[in-house]
């Protein structure tokens, strides 16, 4: 009897302490104004707690959290265990993981190195500090002296729910961009740090919506956006009649599961529903039309993105991944090309190979996936593409780096070609191309503000701070040089910038994609004879 | 998670004001979401949310934005065909505003 009461109480402990974080967790709309372009970035006063408010919305739907192996009903009952568990794990798992926790120095060089904490000024944004949230728990759990002598003594955490409230907070105010890292004298990946933490949140039920019901839409539909097989073919089909019409040719295709095609293209699907996106879409059919080479789109694989990247959880990763090869494998492709987008390029590139490949069954000459600019800017070396800069002369294009492209390995198989190739394809296409100042591109490019999962509209007070540095380096630009378009190759960026502008006072139309300025600037075949 | 009251009936709306329940959808309630938001509908913003609304019953997503454009540009003249007019009627953005006022879920994904 006694003992029945006791498990009774101790369900109620537990679900009051579910209640409790699901109260302080809850969203609630932040606004906050963006601050005026001056074209500096200055390093803010500290602003303790300032974005403690901001939390990412949970995901509640259970039918999804039950298809990703998470709990269903929130903060799981015996959530100190499992948490403890995961993090074992995880160390040992993720060997980097035990390294960063063990090696950092607090040399502080990290600190003003990240866009949140210069947007914000909270202390808790500087990546050494938000890294040391989990080496407190390491610290007090996963070292002897920790074990033995408790937190104090190492300046350690106790698990607590406030902690969990802080690690949900500012591990989703992070945008795994690794800019801190590249500053690192030691290479901490800080990044790493936030993927581990999220999937050790997701492990004890706080799971966050945005991202998680992403992965759950791209396993189950194939995509991010879940569009259907019939909406893909719509979207698709209606880009190829509007282009048929436009160029007045009849022999330009978008083609969809097509068999023997010698490329299997994937891209955001955003590419193929949201705008500015999809007008480099437009820009890449034209590319493959006047290059002659026959590719195809499919509806099984229709999602470059890979949103797994952004946990340390490789089984969602690798079956986001799955599609891609499996669509090649069936439609006996030659290649796989990936389109403009930043993540994808990451794990299509760097982790393709290690998780289904080797690919025996593609052309020996295409080892492992091309980028779209790989592509384009072969094709621009060998004068295969007609073009016509003048169609951009309106514009003074500069180049935000991706941060998942910039700090993936490369490009092309060269060195920097990451940097290098997709310039290479602006200036193959427009005349006037000015760089925004060198701290904030290439290897040391900011993050737009709403990369890795923080792009939702919960996060809106975090995109507008987090834009920050990015906005002040364009505006410097503009000043400068007269700057008047971005050209990017991420479908985060672009979806994140053309909302950031106008919030910043510049022009929505000044952002868009690379291959936009290349549909624009090619010349076709049958315009030729007009 | 909220819930308004429309023709005296309780209406569950998610965190970010849309329809939980898709069926729950009516004219006078997209004229009470719209109001919330200082907008008046016009004639020209329920062409806009019927056709989102037909087009999501066919392909339960909502149409890509070029797909709305050229739907407009049909309807109402070649001078109202365009993006910027879309972002006219809906200040918010198209995708999002004038779904949420359609009782279409919102959209997911890099957009």
């Amino acid at each position: 009897m006694t003992e029945e009461k006791t498990a009774a109480e101790q369900c109620d402990e537990a679900c009051e302490a579910n209640e409790r974080i699901q109260e302080e967790l809850k969203f609630s709309k932040i606004k906050v104004k963006p601050v005026k372009l001056t074209g500096e970035i200055n390093i803010p006063d500290l602003n303790p707690n300032a974005m403690l408010g901001v939390k990412a919305q949970l995901l509640t739907a259970k039918e999804m959290l039950e298809h990703l192996g998470y709990p269903a009903d929130g903060l799981i009952p015996n959530w100190k265990e499992v948490f403890l568990r995961k993090m074992d794990e995880m160390l040992k798992k993720y060997r980097s993981v035990k390294l960063f926790m063990d090696i950092c120095v607090k040399c502080g060089a990290c600190v003003d190195k990240c866009h949140y904490y210069l947007g914000t000024g909270d202390p808790l944004n500087m990546p050494v500090a938000r890294a040391e949230l989990m080496r407190k728990v390491y610290r007090r759990y996963f070292t002897l002296p920790g074990k033995l002598f408790g937190s104090r003594f190492v300046n350690g955490s106790d698990l607590t729910e406030e902690l969990l409230v802080t690690w949900y907070t500012y591990f989703y105010q992070c945008s795994e961009c690794r800019r801190c890292s590249v500053f690192c004298p030691y290479g901490i990946d800080t990044a790493e740090i936030t993927m581990a933490a999220r999937e050790i949140l997701n492990s004890v039920g706080l799971v966050q919506k945005y991202l998680h019901e992403i992965i759950f839409k791209a396993q189950t539909a194939g995509n991010n956006l879940g569009m259907q097989q019939n909406a893909i073919i719509n979207a698709l089909e209606f880009v190829q009649d509007d282009l048929q019409e436009q160029l007045e040719m009849d022999n330009i295709r978008v083609p969809i599961d097509e068999e023997g095609a010698e490329v299997l293209f994937v891209t955001p699907s955003a590419d193929f529903f949201a705008s500015p996106h999809i007008e480099s879409l437009y820009g890449y059919a034209k590319v493959f039309h006047q290059a002659g080479i026959s590719w195809t789109m499919s509806t099984h694989a229709s999602e470059g993105g890979n949103f797994g990247l952004f946990i340390h959880n490789y089984e969602h990763m690798k079956k986001i991944n799955k599609r891609i090869w499996e669509a090649a494998r069936d439609l006996k492709v030659k290649r796989v090309v990936g389109g403009e987008c930043g993540h994808m390029w990451r794990v299509l590139c760097n982790y393709s190979n290690t998780m289904w490949g080797p690919f025996d069954y593609l052309d020996p000459k295409y080892k492992r996936p091309q980028h779209i600019c790989e592509l384009t800017n072969d094709l621009l070396n060998r004068g295969a593409l007609k073009i016509d800069k003048s169609a951009n002369e309106e514009f003074i294009v500069t180049m935000h780096d991706s941060c998942q492209v910039a700090r993936a390995m490369e490009m092309g198989g060269m060195p920097n070609g990451q940097f290098e190739i997709p310039r290479a394809v602006i200036r193959g296409v427009c005349e006037k191309f000015v760089d925004m100042p060198e701290a904030t591109i290439r290897e040391r490019t900011f993050c737009c503000g709403a990369g890795q999962g923080l792009l939702g509209d919960d996060m809106m007070a975090t995109r507008v701070k987090g834009a920050m540095p990015r906005m002040q380096a364009y505006h410097y630009a503009k000043q400068e040089s007269g700057v008047n378009f971005v050209a990017l190759i991420c479908a985060i960026c672009k979806a994140q910038l053309s909302k950031m502008f106008p919030a910043y006072g510049i022009a929505m139309e000044e952002v868009g994609g690379i291959h936009q300025l290349v549909g624009r600037a090619i010349v076709l075949g049958a315009k030729e004879s007009v | 998670m909220r819930t308004i009251d429309c023709a005296g009936k309780k209406i569950e709306l998610d965190e970010d004001g849309y329809l939980t329940n898709l069926n729950d959808w009516s004219e006078d309630l997209a004229k009470m979401l719209s109001k919330e938001d200082n907008l008046e509908l016009s004639e020209p913003h329920w062409e806009v949310i019927n056709f989102l609304r037909s087009y999501y019953q066919q392909y339960q997503i909502a149409p890509m934005i070029k797909i709305l454009v050229k739907e407009i540009k049909k309807t109402m003249g070649a001078d109202k065909g365009n993006t910027k007019y879309l972002y006219q009627l809906f200040p918010d953005g198209p995708a999002k505003q004038a779904c949420r006022y359609a009782g279409l879920p919102k959209p997911t994904g890099c957009v």
